[in-house]
């Protein structure tokens, strides 16, 4: 607020000089019209301040004068003698008033209400008043600004001569390189270089302006919005220490002000609407903005009522911006994208904030101008989310130099995850049909090397190499080896040429300290380009966090040794816990073994009464979700994973097979029996039904599968030669070999495709257990 | 008041350039490559604190390489779009002032001059074939997908 304050009084102070002799002139020629405007303009521009701040004598002031100005201008009055000195002690004293607030003082005492008085028309005796209220001035105005305004094309200059001055610094260098000099020569250099270094720094960052002087505003803007159109909205601001170029700033102000109302007003419901909707009365907005690569996203996400795609492909239908035929083949997300169409709004009732139909295209063709993009996202009934994504050009961004084959390149250290010799302890590296995979403490990642990426030679060999742990924004981690690593620096990054962004491998160029020319790397560009896959849905890679699924098809396993000495493993999903109880609290009740935890009983497995001896018990707490049941065991031996293949057993049983775990063979428990045998006969099925699902698909095994399996069904691959009684495929993907009517298509769109579309979205929980459950059903008959 | 022109030597052959266009004429002495770009960027280099996007014209007009491992090239800086460029040319000559406006070329040309041709302009020198420095920029491998 007090950065806000300094820039009003800024404003004040530079318009109250620039005033100071159009008033004389005014007062010469009360009927000169420019003079008359600029007058105007000044004492509009600080009423409108004013409100802002809440400064109510500011405010009162300079409307009394804005009316009477108004009226002249309107021809309504004449300017006399009279108006022209009450208008002159007004400003007078509003120059006494900024002159105040600047200092950080009291407001001067007095009441207004005299002067006021004496701006209405056939008002007398004004000139004594005007006379004090300018001798006060005097004694006041002594304290020096603080600030001045500059022109950006200055600071450009500016900075440009600073970076003239650091190139010939270095050409000085060599040239004391080349000679003998003296010590105090070479010292009076050291300090011109550091001197430089730190002039250059603070240029540089002149341009630079935090995103929350733009944030700062906002609460207050939302507040007033949200309480003139009786809705109840909470702000959470986040991410306003980013650093954006001040003219970026100014560029992206006008969007993000306008998706804001169109958020208050069309997005977030009325607070009678959201207890319908079953949501909390108050609607939630965050505005977040973090840097991702070589770009700063701005996102505005709203919880209300999302946007209506097909009620826009009709209103786009209507107003001819597409075509019936073209419309029909729009995705979700191209239909949500013609709100950017010019001419549509699907707002049923124009209001004074929003609505108008004009404004999202706008919106969009301002950030464009900048280089930006703007995205939506929106989904009916649960909210929008908007995102602004502008490019980092001129911002400045902390970078890694690292060099390959001699050539220097950078990459943004918002990218790095870590960064491990090729030869570090916990490392590994393997190639795999050409592919290169690291295991970096026991996590496998992709890796790729720069230098082939680039076609360069690398004089180094492989496993001397550095492997930097990349994250690219939204995508899933992968190894980049360079050669070697240089030094974090702070670059200025600008835009390539076309011709040099074309190879998708870049994100800008930079200058290093020599002046030589440094291309930044975009991290996503190179993991493209080596074909590195990465999942690209931010979400599912959340969920999926952990090692990449891809390299890695094992299912790790608890290993242990049960009651009796048989050697098992236990998938280690389902393994909430482990906990020790003493013998006392097992009981056979109710036909079969249980134990007593604190307030509950659970089943318990893995033991008979005749097993369980003296003293103390450890059992193993499964869960399947809903439902717990105990599981004794002796010993765990190691935590593994089964990476050989599973012989089934020919009974359904507590053992669902046998596999080889560390080269010995061990039983492989079957929870899904566990839980069905123990907490009750509603749970038993006759006979398990079988799902088939793509064994290449990470996602499917990893996430997929356990809900599958915990809705009753035993999974099998693809490469598996059994009748499958259901077959789970993802849309878009080759079509499995047997498709029945008992195909469960899946997409990754939430939105259907259309009304023939029946797959189901993989996220929809409900919907997958409803289409296996009718599978379940449809068995049964 | 007539246009004047940067008579300038690429691939051995003596063409024009708008003068208005040239920003400088410069001998670079860097050169970053940009691996993976298009074969007719040379590279980056830097000119008063600004990156130039280096264009090795002969290979833009497909008519062979300049050699750059001798190290200094001198080079006409341009603008585009807001994008500082540095074409290497063999020779810088002399400006000269246009003495007509450019009409068509009615010979058939090489394909690499002919994407590149604004025309014939007549000079004290005799007709000079005028460059135009996008297509130039652009390079040959863009104008066939285009």
């Amino acid at each position: 607020m007090d950065d806000l304050i300094a820039d009003f009084v800024a404003e004040c102070r530079e318009m109250l000089e620039a005033l100071g002799g159009e008033i004389v002139a005014w007062e010469a020629q009360p009927n000169d019209r420019a003079r008359l405007d600029s007058i105007f303009r000044f004492v509009h521009t600080v009423k409108g301040n004013c409100g802002f701040f809440e400064f109510p004598r500011l405010e009162a002031l300079s409307h009394a004068a804005e009316d009477a100005l108004a009226d002249v201008r309107a021809g309504r009055r004449q300017p006399d003698g009279a108006l022209v000195s009450a208008v002159l002690a007004v400003i007078d004293r509003i120059g006494e008033m900024v002159a105040a607030i600047e200092a950080g003082e009291e407001m001067p005492g007095g009441d207004d209400s005299a002067l006021i008085a004496s701006l209405e028309q056939g008002a007398e005796g004004i000139a004594a008043l005007a006379v004090t209220a300018a001798g006060d001035t005097a004694t006041r105005a002594s304290a020096a600004p603080r600030t001045i305004r500059l022109s950006v094309e200055l600071l450009d200059r500016v900075m440009s001569t600073v970076s003239d001055m650091v190139l010939a610094r270095n050409e000085l260098a060599r040239r004391l390189r080349e000679c003998d000099t003296d010590v105090p020569v070479d010292g009076a250099f050291e300090r011109l270089s550091s001197i430089i270094a730190e002039m250059r720094d603070a240029i540089t960052r002149t341009r630079m302006q935090r995103i929350e002087n733009l944030f700062v505003g906002l609460p207050r803007m939302i507040r007033d919005l949200s309480a003139e159109l009786g809705k109840q909205v909470l702000v959470d601001i986040e991410g306003g220490d980013v650093e954006l170029d001040r003219e970026m700033i100014e560029m992206i102000r006008d969007p993000l002000t306008h998706i804001i109302r169109n958020a208050v007003d069309h997005g977030i419901e009325h607070p009678a609407e959201r207890i319908k909707a079953g949501k909390r009365e108050i609607g939630v907005l965050s505005v977040s903005a973090r840097q991702s690569g070589n770009q700063i996203l701005i996102g505005i996400h709203d919880d209300g009522r999302g946007i209506d795609g097909k009620r826009l492909v009709d209103k786009a239908i209507a107003s001819g911006v597409v075509t019936k035929e073209a419309a029909a083949e729009l995705s979700p997300r191209d239909q949500l994208a013609l709100i950017f169409e010019a001419g549509l709004s699907t707002a049923k009732q124009v209001t004074a904030i929003s609505g108008r139909g004009v404004g999202m295209d706008v919106v969009r063709s301002n950030v464009e101008r900048i280089g930006g993009i703007v995205e939506v996202d929106s989904r009916l009934g649960e909210g929008t989310r908007m995102t602004l994504r502008v490019p980092l050009t001129l911002t400045i961004i902390p970078a890694l130099t690292v060099s390959i084959a001699g050539q220097h390149f950078a990459i943004p250290r918002s990218a790095i995850d870590e960064i491990v010799r090729a030869t570090g302890e916990s490392v590994t590296l393997e190639h795999l049909g050409g592919a290169g995979v690291a295991t970096i403490r026991g996590r496998r990642v992709p890796e790729v090397s720069l230098a082939s990426i680039l076609g360069l030679e690398s004089q180094i060999a492989e496993m001397d190499r550095t492997l930097i742990v990349l994250r690219p924004a939204g995508g899933d981690v992968y190894a980049l080896s360079v050669d070697r690593i240089h030094d974090h620096e702070e670059l200025v990054v600008k835009p390539a040429a076309p011709a040099v962004m074309a190879t998708g491998l870049y994100a800008g160029t930079t200058l290093a300290d020599d002046g030589s020319p440094i291309l930044l790397m975009d991290p996503a560009g190179i993991a493209e380009v080596g074909g590195v896959k990465l999942e690209t849905h931010e979400r599912a890679a959340r969920i999926a966090e952990g090692p990449v699924a891809a390299v890695s098809k094992a299912t790790p396993v608890l290993l242990f040794r049960g009651l009796d000495g048989g050697r098992r493993a236990l998938r280690l999903a389902v393994v909430d816990r482990i906990e020790e109880v003493s013998v006392d609290s097992i009981k056979e009740a109710a036909g079969q073994l249980r134990v007593q935890l604190g307030d509950f009983i659970l089943p318990l497995a893995g033991a008979s009464a005749a097993d369980i001896g003296d003293g103390k018990i450890r059992l193993f707490r499964l869960n399947d979700g809903q439902f717990e049941i105990g599981y004794a065991f002796a010993e765990v031996i190691d935590f593994a994973s089964i990476e050989h293949e599973v012989i089934n057993a020919e009974r359904l049983g507590e053992v669902s097979g046998v596999t080889l775990i560390n080269d010995q063979p061990a039983e492989l428990i079957d929870a899904h029996w566990l839980f069905a045998n123990h907490v009750g006969a509603a749970a038993r099925a006759s006979e398990q039904l079988v799902c088939r699902i793509p064994c290449w698909d990470p996602w499917m095994q990893n996430m997929l599968r356990p809900l599958v399996e915990a809705a009753g069904y035993r999974v099998i691959d693809d490469a598996e030669e059994e009748r499958a009684d259901v077959v789970i495929a993802s849309i878009g993907e080759e079509q499995p070999e047997e498709v029945t009517e008992k195909t469960i298509w899946l997409r990754t769109e939430p939105e259907a495709a259309g009304k023939k579309d029946e797959s189901i979205y993989r996220y929809d929980r409900a919907g997958l257990l409803i289409a296996l459950k009718s599978v379940c059903a449809g068995r049964g008959k | 008041m007539n246009e004047l022109l940067l008579v300038v030597t690429i691939a051995g052959e003596r063409v024009a350039l708008s003068a208005s266009a040239v920003e400088a004429v410069v001998e670079l002495d860097t050169l970053i490559p940009v691996p993976r770009a298009a074969p007719h960027v040379a590279g980056l280099s830097a000119l008063r604190s600004r990156v130039l996007t280096v264009i090795d014209c002969k290979r833009s007009l497909e008519l062979g390489e300049t050699d750059c491992s001798d190290g200094i090239r001198e080079a006409a800086v341009v603008e585009l779009d807001g994008h500082h460029y540095a074409l290497i040319v063999d020779l810088v000559e002399d400006v000269v002032e246009a003495g007509s406006d450019p009409t068509p070329v009615r010979a058939a040309m090489e394909t690499g001059w002919e994407r590149v041709s604004q025309g014939m302009v007549e000079t004290e020198e005799g007709p000079l074939l005028l460059v135009d420095v996008a297509a130039l920029v652009a390079g040959a491998a863009e104008a066939k997908a285009a």
